[in-house]
């Protein structure tokens, strides 16, 4: 019998029994779909979050000023996980929170100098960023959000800034301490409306500061993961955009001689995760050895990528498992229902045996009865779960892509299930002795 | 004339070594010739049912040789029984045993389809075959569409599918009422006198077998008589 001959058989016993095999098929429909939407969804995340990132640098290495804990005391700082998050938090709380360092622990210009000297060959420049608050900026009834932000000339480079109009805070406007600001297409669009905004005074204030500057550039927002209002699908309304001001603008305010933070681009081609452990470890030796409250630490965002990679992976692997239980138990409702069909259609066996069919030929007719049953609910189960991870994607908000992987690895899968589990049942009817099939009531 | 069926001193006990074992069949000896139509008869327990699943190839003997068409079938392992059963046996049950959810013809196409004929080939015969048992303007229709005599109709199609050495018969009629019951044993005397076929009829019924060429009786597992029957010769015997 072939298997084409095979397969019509095992569609038209399916059919013969349609709310049974419906059922059957939930399980690995349910199964299937879970474990896909779940990859889906993992897989939109994840590739936004690379582009994300890979948009920041992957030549970006971060050093930021950390308190140090009783553990870092005792044996230095360790690149493991738990760090890796923990920086990762301190920079998404932004550095704009109160913090009871003081003006010696901070990151200075004349540190920075040093590791630009002792490290030539690897960094290319180095850009200080200085928080001075949120607020807003007003003008009559019209406002918007902002994070007023200081920064030197080399930070649009360094972050991927990208402009719509004008320039970014130049060289010039930082030694001038000039009160120029550059601000988010959203942000001038709320404000000045379809008027170019170059040129324009904004009123800015925050906690502490208030003041007039100038617009001198705009650039493009990007919906960034660090932002908080993003994570939370915040409305456009309410959203807040960060105002560029020259640093030592944010100096003068703030007060601050140095930075908690600053972003070393290292030049292309070389090892960013390397140079980020050797400029933190010759930094806390050389300028931090005796600071009992404060270290530094660097990470580079090629090493927080493969770590979010990796907890991406992990988390998404984890949760797979619990959905693949569920495609286990309908693994088992297969088996169970191929029993019960077995024992129903023992004289169609025994027939089929007495006019000739080998045992073989039995077999491969109920395991090829199963395979169909979980393929096509894996099939069904596949565009369930890739429809389910796009629709929660789009809810959250990230490009969905579906994982072709999970997909080939799931009709795989499903063809393993029915193999698996109608094995058993099949061999059972194979085994049958004729003479007493025939004989079944 | 070759005999087609040879069963020499054939044996069958159930429970072998146990202390209930019991001995179906005890030496029994038929011969049976190509074209011969010949009925066993035996009351229930008399063993007719387990010799007619050993000259069905579906149960070994413990004892004895059965010779099927030349070939040595107590010897053959169940694969091979599976071929012979395919081959040379067409099966005939009281209780008919169509395929549910198989129309007539996709169920006289069945033993061609174990026996690997292309599809076109098999379905050209099994209809040749349901027009030749009168069921010709019936071939679509599910088995659960069929009355009883229409079922046994199909079925004996089924059995002679693959042109089989003999046709054994299991109380072809025991399910069918009188008159359905002649239109069917009609079918049989045709296929034994137009196209020579041997048939091996097992039935309790008297009437039925004096219809046949040769009656063998059985009792407690061994033959009581042998004698002739009523039947006319068929074209081969």
């Amino acid at each position: 019998m072939s298997i084409a001959e095979n397969i019509r058989l095992a569609f038209a016993s399916l059919t013969a029994n349609k709310m049974r095999a419906a059922l059957t098929m939930l399980g690995i429909i349910i199964g299937i779909g879970a474990v896909i939407g779940i990859m889906t969804l993992g897989d939109s995340l994840s590739g936004y979050m690379t582009s994300t990132m890979q948009d920041m640098g992957t030549n970006n290495v971060t050093l930021s000023l950390k308190q140090r804990q009783e553990d870092d005391k005792r044996t230095g700082s360790g690149g493991d996980m738990a760090q890796m998050r923990q920086q990762m938090m301190a920079q998404m709380m932004g550095a704009g929170e109160e913090s009871p360092y003081t003006e010696k622990d901070l990151i200075s210009a004349a540190m920075l100098s040093d590791i630009r000297e002792k490290y030539a060959d690897d960094v290319d420049y180095i850009s200080v960023s200085d928080s001075v608050g949120s607020g807003s900026a007003t003008d009559g009834k019209k406002y918007a959000n902002l994070s007023l932000l200081g920064v030197s000339a080399d930070y649009s480079g360094a972050n991927g800034i990208d402009m719509k109009d004008g320039r970014f805070i130049g060289e010039r406007d930082v030694d001038g301490s000039r009160k120029v600001a550059v601000v988010s297409e959203k942000l001038a669009a709320k404000m000045f409306g379809a008027a170019s905004p170059l040129g324009k005074q904004v009123f800015l204030s925050t906690d502490t500061h208030s003041g007039t500057y100038t617009v001198i550039g705009v650039y493009w927002y990007k919906r960034d993961m660090m932002d908080a209002s993003a994570m939370s699908g915040g409305s456009d309304n309410n959203l807040s955009t960060n105002v560029y001001i020259p640093l030592s603008t944010a100096g003068r305010i703030t007060g601050n001689d140095g930075s908690q933070s600053v972003t070393i681009v290292t030049k292309a081609g070389s090892d960013s995760a390397a140079f980020a452990k050797e400029v933190e470890s010759y930094t806390n030796d050389v300028f931090y050895a005796r600071n009992k409250d404060y270290q530094v630490s660097a990470f580079s965002m090629d090493s927080m990528l493969d770590t979010m990679t990796q907890m991406m992976d992990t988390l998404q692997i984890a949760i797979s498992a619990i959905a693949a239980i569920s495609l286990l138990v309908g693994g088992i409702g297969v088996m169970n229902i191929m029993l019960v069909s077995i024992t129903e259609r023992t004289r169609e066996i025994g027939t089929r045996k007495a006019l000739g069919a080998t045992n073989g030929e039995i077999r491969t007719q109920f395991i090829t009865e199963a395979v169909i049953i979980c393929l096509v609910g894996g099939i069904i189960g596949i565009i369930f779960g890739t429809v389910l991870g796009a629709f929660g994607a789009s809810l959250l908000g990230f490009p969905a892509s579906a994982s072709l992987f999970a997909i080939l690895l799931a009709s795989g899968f499903s063809t393993a299930i029915g193999l698996f589990f109608g094995y058993y049942p099949a061999n059972k009817a194979a085994k049958m002795d004729p003479i007493d099939a025939l004989r079944y009531e | 004339m070759q005999n087609i069926i040879r069963l020499k001193g054939i044996a069958k006990s159930y429970f072998v070594g146990h202390p209930n074992e019991f001995r179906a069949l005890n030496g029994i000896d038929i011969d049976i010739k190509k074209g011969e139509f010949v009925s066993i008869i035996g009351e229930s327990g008399s063993g007719k049912s387990t010799l007619m699943n050993i000259i069905g190839a579906l149960d070994k003997p413990t004892e004895g040789q059965y010779f099927l068409d030349g070939l040595d079938v107590g010897q053959e392992r169940d694969q091979e029984l599976s071929r012979v059963r395919n081959k040379k046996i067409g099966f005939v049950f009281q209780t008919f045993n169509l395929i549910p959810r198989m129309n007539a013809l996709r169920n006289v196409e069945l033993p061609m389809t174990y026996a690997k004929l292309p599809y076109q080939k098999r379905t050209e015969r099994a209809k040749e075959l349901l027009r030749l048992v009168g069921m010709g303007d019936r071939m679509t229709h599910q088995p659960n569409e069929l009355s009883g005599g229409q079922k046994q109709r199909v079925a004996i199609a089924r059995a002679v599918a693959n042109d089989p050495a003999i046709i054994l018969a299991d109380e072809p009629t025991g399910a069918l009422d009188t008159n359905t019951g002649h239109l069917v044993m009609d079918i049989f005397h045709r296929l034994h006198e137009d196209e020579g076929k041997t048939i091996v009829l097992i039935t309790h019924s008297n009437e039925l077998a004096e219809e046949t060429q040769r009656i063998i009786a059985l009792r407690d597992g061994e033959i009581v008589s042998e004698r002739a029957g009523s039947g006319k010769g068929g074209r081969a015997a």
